[in-house]
């Protein structure tokens, strides 16, 4: 498809600054010797002319992608564009849950690779992102959900994925605080993923930067793409607002954003973009300790090391690029949490934020190339690009590097939408507003 | 929250309608062929700007309106029936 990928020479690679390794060695030794000897975690580069790889977008699916791209596949001559500072964007505004809890087999097997990436992320990375592993559990109103969620459970034990069913007494016993018969949705039950849990969104970021930069990418922030430059149905390279790069490959990783800068290119995508909301509510003693699911309406929570809850429900429900929520879905998010925990209900909210995410036709990301030649997409996540950046990032590189699909995001291509081979998770049909 | 001038019921709260997608996106012909329908069914053009949009009014008069909003701001320029042309602010296209 590409040309052979020339290599450039790397001048900038000199003067980079090493963070050195971190360890509980160094903290002693930087204890002794008054903590001079540390360094920025990633070095601020000033972005070159040309590039072979150029990724838009420094957030986590960017970040990993550059980071994959260079451990993985022996390309670092790579540029991470961002436009403001790393790390504000949707990595750092979402509710960090991971898990692998899927429906299709395909999305099991790809959300359980990003799982198992994340077991071993601090350690690939040498940076604490504060893995928890402490279960997700989705609980169940009805006997029909209990069906659908046995079926599901099912299927990943199939594909030797931890799912566990749980009774309303062992349900009870896992999270005290909730209501088993409420007026409204009585729990069943629940099913639980051990593995599921969260990590701290923030320290993804910083992780995936400075072993990025480390590994010898160049992490451009205050960098704003304002166009997609190309030669007949090739790309050539990006206008930024620090200048004009050329480049072999540009990789596009800005989901909430991706059809406005597919756009620069003259492409149409499957997505629509959509706010969704979150809350954090005052801190508190420990009360929770996994990530709770309602199943009888759109809501999650969890609580933090701070002690705060941290929860949200469903998107808006209507196009926007406000990175705002609007009232009626904090209501609604605000009763299903007093109805299924109603011994928080005069918990006080402290803050409350949306943020704007790529909506996809058929609710399930895209890793994709695009009719424009050297051009990739990383986008369409909805509610879960959070807990695929690993995964995410090596199925990109991958792409990025060999030219064909990895073989775990073989079914995230745009051209699924013409061939009908949607991957419908809720079975609900090309409305992005009901994933 | 959004309020929304039904032409038929008057100002009411968003909590009343059910957004139904993207108004500008035309059914094609039945032979224009797989890329014009793909288009139809699953390219959306996404626009941060003006947005005409389909929202139905479950909670009042139960019709489909056409509605002209910023995707922004959110601000409502205009409200019409389905057989409505409406148009962005003028001069104001994106």
């Amino acid at each position: 498809m590409n040309p052979q990928p020339k290599s450039h020479p790397t001048p900038a690679r000199a003067r980079r600054v090493s963070s050195g390794r971190y360890s509980l060695w160094r903290v002693f030794l930087e204890g002794l010797t008054g903590q001079r000897g540390w360094s920025r975690a990633w070095a601020k580069a000033t972005p070159r002319e040309r590039y072979r790889v150029v990724i838009v977008g420094g957030g986590g699916h960017g970040l990993a992608t550059a980071f994959y791209l260079a451990t993985e596949y022996g390309i670092s001559d790579v540029a991470v564009l961002e436009q403001g500072p790393l790390g504000l964007g949707n990595v750092g505004r979402n509710t960090t849950i991971i898990r692998s809890n899927y429906f299709h087999p395909q999305n099991i097997r790809f959300y359980e690779h990003s799982l198992k990436l994340w077991e071993g992320l601090e350690r690939a990375l040498n940076f604490n992102a504060m893995v928890s592993q402490r279960g997700t559990l989705n609980l169940f109103h009805s006997e029909a959900q209990r069906d659908l969620f046995t079926r599901r459970a099912n299927m990943m034990r199939l594909l030797g994925v931890d799912a566990e069913a749980l009774s309303r007494e062992a349900v009870k016993e896992l999270v005290p605080l909730v209501d088993l018969d409420n007026g409204r949705y009585p729990v069943l039950g629940g099913f639980l993923q051990r593995r599921g849990g969260t990590v701290r969104h923030d320290a993804v970021a910083w992780g995936y930067a400075r072993a990025a930069s480390e590994a010898g990418v160049d992490i451009v922030e205050d960098c704003e793409v304002t166009g997609i430059t190309r030669d007949g149905s090739r790309v050539t390279g990006v206008e930024t607002t620090r200048g004009h790069i050329t480049a072999d490959t540009v990789c596009l990783a800005v989901a909430g954003h991706s059809s406005r800068l597919a756009a620069m290119a003259g492409l149409t995508l499957p997505i629509e973009s959509h706010v969704l909301q979150a809350f954090v509510s005052e801190g508190i003693k420990p009360v929770l300790d996994v990530v709770l699911t309602y199943g009888a309406g759109h809501f999650y929570v969890s609580q933090s090391d701070k002690g705060g809850l941290v929860f949200g429900g469903a998107i808006d429900g209507y196009n926007s690029y406000g990175q705002r929520g609007t009232l009626p879905m904090a209501e609604e998010v605000a009763a299903a949490a007093v109805t299924l925990l109603p011994g928080l209900a005069r918990l006080k909210v402290l803050r409350q934020w949306g943020g704007v995410m790529d909506m996809s036709m058929d609710g399930s990301p895209i890793i994709s190339a695009t009719p424009l030649e050297g051009l990739f997409v990383n986008g369409g996540w909805c509610y879960g690009g959070f807990k695929a950046i690993p995964a995410g990032g090596l199925a990109t590189a991958h792409l990025i590097a060999r030219q064909a699909p990895h073989p775990l995001a073989a079914h995230l291509g745009l051209e699924r939408f013409a061939a009908g081979r949607t991957v419908d998770e809720r079975g609900a049909g090309p409305f992005p507003y009901a994933h | 929250m959004l309020r929304i001038p039904c032409p038929w019921c008057g100002e009411r709260d968003e909590t009343e309608f059910r957004y139904r997608g993207d108004a500008s996106k035309v059914r094609p012909a039945a032979d224009a062929g797989l890329a014009a329908f793909t288009a139809y069914v699953y390219e959306r053009d996404n626009h941060c700007g003006w947005h005409l949009e389909w929202w139905l009014h479950v909670g009042g008069c139960r019709r489909l309106l056409k509605v002209v909003r910023h995707t922004l701001s959110h601000e409502i320029h205009a409200v019409g029936g389905p057989e409505d042309q409406l148009s962005p602010p003028p001069g104001l296209t994106r």
